[in-house]
């Protein structure tokens, strides 16, 4: 039996933007105030509205949807779609300007990792200051504090202030408070693209186990293998309102289809969504695949990388992944794999090349993941499934090759010694 | 505990609409979070004390050094009446208050745009912020009270069974100070010259205030004007239940009351009215 959790009714949010904007200062309000009268006569007689200075903009329009309890629910689109604004609003962080929303069981918001954090307190102080902020009990955070500091992996430092850890250790610990929140309904905004690969697959792994717990999770992520991998159902948003709403399958791929940038060579990511603070100190501008031309089965593959650097970054590497639409990883290249790491100076830009001799990924159409890590181990930038890249055959590609359905996803050609019984076919 | 189980028993049902007008000010709700109201505390006090070099030495310094400069100038040199007790003891007693509402007019105040960052990522009873830092200030209190405490000693002052009386004066500068900070937290968010508006008009409360002079200076014909300023009262009933000095008057007292619960009412009404705008425009 499913039972409603979350009842969403013509829900809207304006916000005013422009030159009565939401700051004002005292002054203002009264100086306002006095002359507004005057204001309100002049435009009565023109016959103009009150409002004429105003800008208004919806951040969400008339936005209707059930969740059931038990559902796990993706909610994707563009920046700006209004999908962090709809979290906010169910939970209840801010009102809505119109329509109205029913929930059903205790609430768990987490929109960002470490919220409350303090860096001159200790991690375990923390922990109890952001689990009460969560709203956890102080008993609730005894009971699993073990639990949580194991997750974190930071048993030495938890009487270490958090301002000494780093980046890598402050993300572990924020989010293994948030994941053993408890409540009945979870919504999550983008918080797994945090940290290292490991620790991501580590989050993921816990917020499955969370899922299928039965308990109701919304979850927002531009990472569409993560959405996938957890959602049944995904919603997608477009200006404010709801233009797909279905089976996460078939959903995330047309937001594929009508988003990413297919089958080019090369790739601009300086306007790319990053999150938290990936792309401030060291950023991917671009990345262009064999010098432009098409990506081939088979063949060498180059990947040239144009960087900037804002800050000065240590024990620098790159590495870059071809995943499948459905969010697995297929392959990955990293430069520190045997190889020194490199220090890159704050204004730097340069050019970085990577090549492989042979790319056996068979043709198909998959998704890029680049990223840049520093030397503690946190990402600089990080892009999962930036773009969709598509190999195609080439020229040692056997005809048998076009059957792609039953091959898997990496064909290797081998070293085959046949016995002299058998005689070579040409036909 | 108590409350996860009421909530395995009953699921809490949310609605969530736009809210209009005044709205009902929840402490049913503020009760269940006090665990977040102790930890805003904890939180406040600890970063306090360590990130400063002399910590909880800052809570006798203020008071201390007050009271010398106020002893020189006023006792001393302006030769001002202090009913009859020496000038330091008897302006100690006013100071140690002062401190306590001055913190919460000046850090109150301050809390919600302080604390923008929880108040844009998790819900949460917002009244929890400016009453945290209001209480926040008793730890300070506390310190500065032990060494009043032992000042008057040191002036041959011995208390008596009217000290009694002292924790409901510590009661009414609380509510007074939170009256205060709930008005001034929720204007501040909206109107950022508030926050220039506050030392001033600390200073001109403090010359409002019975705390560099003697209340006994006022005609009784205005006795009552004066207590409209709750820290008259508060100030007033410092002196009598510590120094023994001057009379607790109901026409001070009734004033002052008064006025305190109706800061702290309208406060939180007005606080409550607002705070849907808060996560939009801190």
């Amino acid at each position: 039996m499913s039972e409603i959790a979350i009842q969403v009714e013509h829900l809207s949010k304006q916000f005013r933007i422009g030159a009565n904007s939401f700051q004002k200062t005292f002054r203002e309000t009264v100086s306002d105030a006095m002359l507004a009268p005057a204001r309100r006569l002049r435009s009565a007689l023109r016959g103009q509205g009150t409002q004429a200075a105003t800008k208004e903009f919806w951040a969400l329009r008339d936005v209707s949807f059930d969740v059931n309890q038990g559902e796990v629910v993706g909610i994707i689109g563009h920046n700006g779609a209004g999908k962090s604004t709809l979290l906010k609003v169910l939970s209840r962080i801010t009102e809505p300007t119109a329509g109205s929303a029913m929930i059903r069981g205790r609430v768990g918001t987490l929109l960002e990792v470490g919220t409350g954090f303090h860096p001159d307190l200790t991690g375990r102080e923390n922990m109890y200051l952001n689990g009460a902020i969560l709203g956890m009990s102080r008993a609730e955070i005894n009971r699993k504090f073990d639990e949580i500091v194991a997750f974190a992996e930071v048993e030495q430092f938890i009487d270490t202030m958090v301002k000494h850890y780093s980046s890598g250790m402050y993300l572990r610990l924020a989010f293994a408070v948030a994941a053993h929140l408890e409540p009945e309904i979870l919504i999550v905004d983008e918080v797994l693209a945090v940290g290292d690969a490991q620790f991501q697959k580590k989050c993921l792994g816990k917020m499955g186990e969370v899922a299928q717990n039965g308990r109701t999770v919304l979850f927002v992520s531009h990472n569409m293998a993560a959405i996938r991998s957890l959602c049944q159902r995904v919603i997608w948003l477009n200006k404010g309102t709801v233009l797909k709403d279905g089976p996460s399958a078939s959903i995330v791929n047309e937001y594929l289809m009508e988003t990413v940038t297919s089958s080019s060579s090369r790739v601009d990511l300086r306007e790319a969504v990053r999150h938290y603070d990936y792309g401030k100190r060291f950023k991917i501008n671009d990345l262009t695949f064999n010098h432009g031309e098409p990506i081939l089965h088979g063949e060498a593959l180059n990947v040239s990388f144009n960087y900037e650097a804002y800050a000065d970054v240590y024990g620098v590497s790159f590495g870059y992944g071809f995943s499948s639409l459905e969010g697995t990883r297929l392959m990955t290249v990293d430069s520190d794999l045997n190889a020194p790491r490199y220090q890159i100076k704050r204004g730097q830009h340069g050019q970085l090349t990577s090549t492989i001799d042979t790319l056996n990924l068979q043709p198909g159409i998959y998704l890029l993941d680049v990223g840049v890590r520093s030397g503690d181990g946190s990402a600089l930038d990080y892009l999962p499934g930036c773009a969709q890249v598509e190999i195609l055959p080439g020229p040692s590609t056997p005809p048998s090759m076009s059957r792609l359905d039953y091959a898997g996803n990496v064909r290797l050609s081998g070293q085959w010694q046949w016995p002299e019984t058998a005689q070579e076919d040409r036909d | 505990m108590q409350r996860a189980s009421t909530t395995l028993q009953t699921t809490p049902i949310t609605r969530i609409e736009a809210s209009n007008g005044w709205v009902s000010l929840q402490l049913r709700e503020l009760w269940a979070y006090r665990e977040l109201l102790f930890f805003l505390i904890w939180r406040d006090v600890k970063v306090r004390y360590k990130q400063t070099v002399l910590g909880a030495a800052w809570a006798i310094i203020q008071p201390v050094f007050s009271m010398i400069v106020f002893t020189l100038i006023f006792g001393r040199l302006a030769k001002l009446p202090s009913d009859g007790i020496a000038y330091e003891a008897f302006s100690i007693t006013a100071l140690v208050p002062w401190a306590l509402f001055a913190n919460a007019l000046s850090q109150g105040s301050n809390s919600l745009v302080g604390n923008a960052n929880l108040i844009k990522k998790v819900y949460f009873p917002r009244l929890t912020v400016p009453i945290s830092t209001v209480l926040g200030g008793l730890v300070d209190f506390a310190i500065a009270f032990v060494v009043m405490f032992g000042m008057l000693l040191w002036f041959d002052i011995t208390p008596t069974i009217r000290m009694l009386a002292l924790p409901l004066f510590i009661l009414l500068v609380i509510i007074t100070g939170l009256g205060v900070s709930l008005w001034l937290s929720a204007l501040n968010v909206q109107f950022r010259d508030i926050r220039y508006v506050i030392p001033f008009m600390a200073q001109l409360w403090q010359y409002g205030s019975p705390v560099a002079y003697s209340s006994s200076l006022i005609p009784n014909q205005w006795r009552w004007l004066y207590g409209l300023n709750p820290m008259a009262g508060v100030i007033d009933g410092f002196r009598w239940s510590l120094l023994g000095t001057g009379q607790i008057t109901w026409s001070t007292m009734l004033p002052s009351v008064g006025i305190a619960l109706f800061l702290l009412i309208t406060g939180a009404l007005y606080f409550r009215r607002v705070e849907k705008q808060f996560a939009d425009m801190v």
